[in-house]
């Protein structure tokens, strides 16, 4: 009976608090790599698995920046440097007139970095992930609330660690094969 | 509260509130949206309204064909009424999507919980509604195939476009809020796209729905980055939803034709554009609500309040009209004077005069509490709505160019059948893609309702 190598061993739950409250307890028992999945976002989760801050919105700010002020650009250089046309007498750098694009194009940037970036930092799309092999798992996006420590965890030990799990009092406790 | 049992059973059940009927479980709402896409396959009533949407459809094509092939002058539009419906609808069509925005976006931030149920087929409804609205200038441009010229690209002609008109802030601002828009909607879907792959019995639907849920499994990781996303989404969208309308009526006040010229355009605008969104959201809540069974998300304190904004929205309007009559008088400018005087007694008369019925009086019964709560008259007074801010745009545009500065230039604009059948056509292009959307997705927000239920259970034992 040969069978893949453990990705990780995962509770699964019948509520928002007990998957709050479990991961609460295995972070406090030390394991650090789990992750948690609910079909809906739950307050403070992530806080409570070790993630706290996420850089997306740094990266939004710098893709807004970016559009700002390459949008500028877009319509400076041409009327300013690439092909001066006078048009009504008005200066060559009107930038008044340049405002709302650049506008536009802050929104736009700002906005296709909010989206991707997000996929990116979730390392989306991911067409296979270890834990779709567990049959129950489908669940966690009806109303299923599901825990998971990852083997690589340095704590992490078969036999422990199942234990452990079974003693947070879930629904069932399977293990995910990678 | 965990349950004992077996498999399936409820783990939790919300007591409902006044945006949520009672006993519903994440499991329930979860199975109710989703088998309608999944399961409950098209009824009779479902393939007549997509056949009827169809023919106008290719009405539209066939309009389009002609239009192409023969050109502008196939439209009622000469000197001096150079602007007549193409771009009439162009501006109804837009300020229609405003209120998708307005209602995931804004209300996002404002935590109302009352948008949940309505802001994904709201957000659907803006971006067929801007796919319409974007046909327009395009078609009305009399050689459609050079569109692209209104890009900035480095031409072998080496000329750019005019950066300082507002045509072209236009592109730009329609253009991102086409792209933004289908960002912020498809966000939305993902988790519920998983929802799809994970119910769905049938290989083929497993694994279109599993694309393009991008491999969504509900990590808290994901979910955390996934909110500040659609948060920052938000807040962004907001700005620009109002920026859109803002450059929509620049491309006429920056113009110097009396009855364009004016300070009042953007807030008049954009509040006239979430009145007809709205109207639009409800024309289509009434009518998802009652055919697929929905009263328990779609609540009467839903209607309530969209009945409410539709209310405030038009009082902006409304005196945004009475400011335009004052100050074309108090200007003393006799153009101004004259231009409102041709609208309230000029050839254009009877439309103005029905514009201020469908638009300003009728709505006033939003002010009963008994008429905002039922469902019927709601969805009748919509169509009021909708037709007075239609014949708004019409009576700015026409009104204003027909009659200017000299009576030689005078003359009359008389829609074709042309132009009918092109913006009838859209109706029919905006109805098709709406019917296939509420066949194929999920028409509400699977996961922010299991939220809901979440939130409302919890609010209800505290």
């Amino acid at each position: 009976m040969k069978r893949q190598p453990l990705y990780g061993l995962m509770a699964e739950f019948h509520s928002a608090e007990e998957l709050l409250e479990a991961a609460k307890n295995t972070y406090e028992a030390g394991y650090r790599r789990l992750d948690a999945y609910s079909p809906f976002p739950i307050e403070g989760l992530a806080d409570t698995i070790g993630f706290s801050r996420t850089r997306l919105p740094v990266l939004v700010l710098l893709g807004g920046l970016f559009g700002c002020c390459g949008g500028f650009f877009l319509q400076w250089w041409p009327n300013v440097i690439g092909y001066p046309l006078n048009v009504g007498g008005k200066p060559y750098d009107s930038w008044p007139a340049f405002i709302p694009i650049t506008f536009e194009m802050t929104i736009l940037c700002a906005s296709l970095t909010a989206t991707f970036g997000m996929l990116a930092l979730n390392g989306l799309p991911a067409p296979y992930h270890p834990t779709f092999n567990v049959p129950r798992f489908a669940q966690a996006t009806k109303d299923r609330f599901f825990l998971m420590i990852m083997a690589e965890d340095p704590k992490f030990d078969p036999e422990q660690t199942r234990q452990f799990l079974a003693e947070l009092n879930p629904r069932e406790v399977s293990e995910v094969e990678s | 509260m965990a349950a004992t049992d077996p498999e399936n059973a409820a783990t939790l059940v919300s007591p409902g509130s006044e945006v949520l009927g009672p006993g519903h479980t994440y499991g329930s709402v979860t199975d109710k949206i989703s088998s309608i896409v999944l399961t409950r396959g098209t009824g009779k009533k479902y393939k007549a309204g997509l056949a009827l949407a169809i023919v106008l459809l290719l009405m539209l094509n066939y309009a389009v064909t002609v239009l192409m092939a023969v050109g502008v002058g196939i439209f009622g539009i000469n000197v001096p009424v150079g602007w007549g419906f193409a771009i009439t609808n162009f501006v109804w069509w837009i300020g229609i999507g405003h209120a998708g925005t307005l209602i995931s976006a804004f209300l996002l931030l404002m935590r109302q919980k009352w948008r949940t149920s309505i802001n994904r087929f709201a957000e659907a409804m803006t971006l067929f509604a801007v796919a319409c609205a974007g046909a327009f200038p395009v078609l009305h441009m009399g050689r459609p195939w050079l569109a692209y010229w209104l890009f900035p690209y480095p031409d072998t002609m080496g000329v750019w476009p005019q950066f300082r008109s507002p045509l072209v802030w236009d592109v730009f601002a329609v253009s991102t809020y086409a792209t933004v828009s289908l960002l912020f909607w498809y966000v939305g879907l993902i988790p519920d796209l998983a929802t799809l792959r994970d119910r769905a019995t049938k290989k083929f639907k497993q694994v279109i729905y599993g694309i393009f849920a991008l491999g969504w499994r509900g990590s808290a990781r994901h979910w955390k980055r996934y909110e500040m996303a659609g948060l920052l989404l938000a807040g962004l969208a907001t700005p620009l939803v109002v920026s859109v309308h803002t450059v929509v009526s620049f491309d006429f006040t920056a113009a110097i034709i009396p009855g364009w010229h004016s300070t009042i355009f953007p807030p008049y605008f954009v509040a006239g554009a979430i009145y007809s969104g709205f109207a639009m959201v409800i024309a289509l809540a009434v009518p998802l609500r009652k055919y697929y069974g929905l009263e328990d998300f779609l609540t009467i304190r839903h209607l309530d309040n969209m009945g409410k904004i539709m209310l405030a929205t038009g009082l902006i309007v409304a005196y945004s009209y009475i400011m335009e009559t004052f100050m074309a008088f108090y200007s003393g400018n006799p153009y101004d004077r004259f231009m409102i005087m041709n609208r309230m007694t000029g050839p254009y008369a009877p439309v103005y005069w029905v514009l201020i019925a469908v638009n300003l009086v009728i709505p006033q019964v939003l002010w009963i509490s008994k008429i905002r709560r039922n469902p019927l008259w709601l969805w009748i007074l919509s169509f009021s709505v909708q037709t007075g801010m239609w014949l708004e745009r019409f009576i700015i545009i026409v009104t204003s160019l027909h009659r200017d500065f000299i009576p030689s230039s005078w003359g009359m604009f008389y829609p074709t059948r042309w132009d009918w059948m092109v913006f009838i056509g859209t109706i029919g292009l905006f109805f098709t893609l709406f019917y296939l959307f509420i066949r194929f997705l999920p028409m509400i927000s699977i996961f922010e309702m299991r939220e809901l239920v979440h939130k409302t259970a919890e609010e209800s034992t505290h």
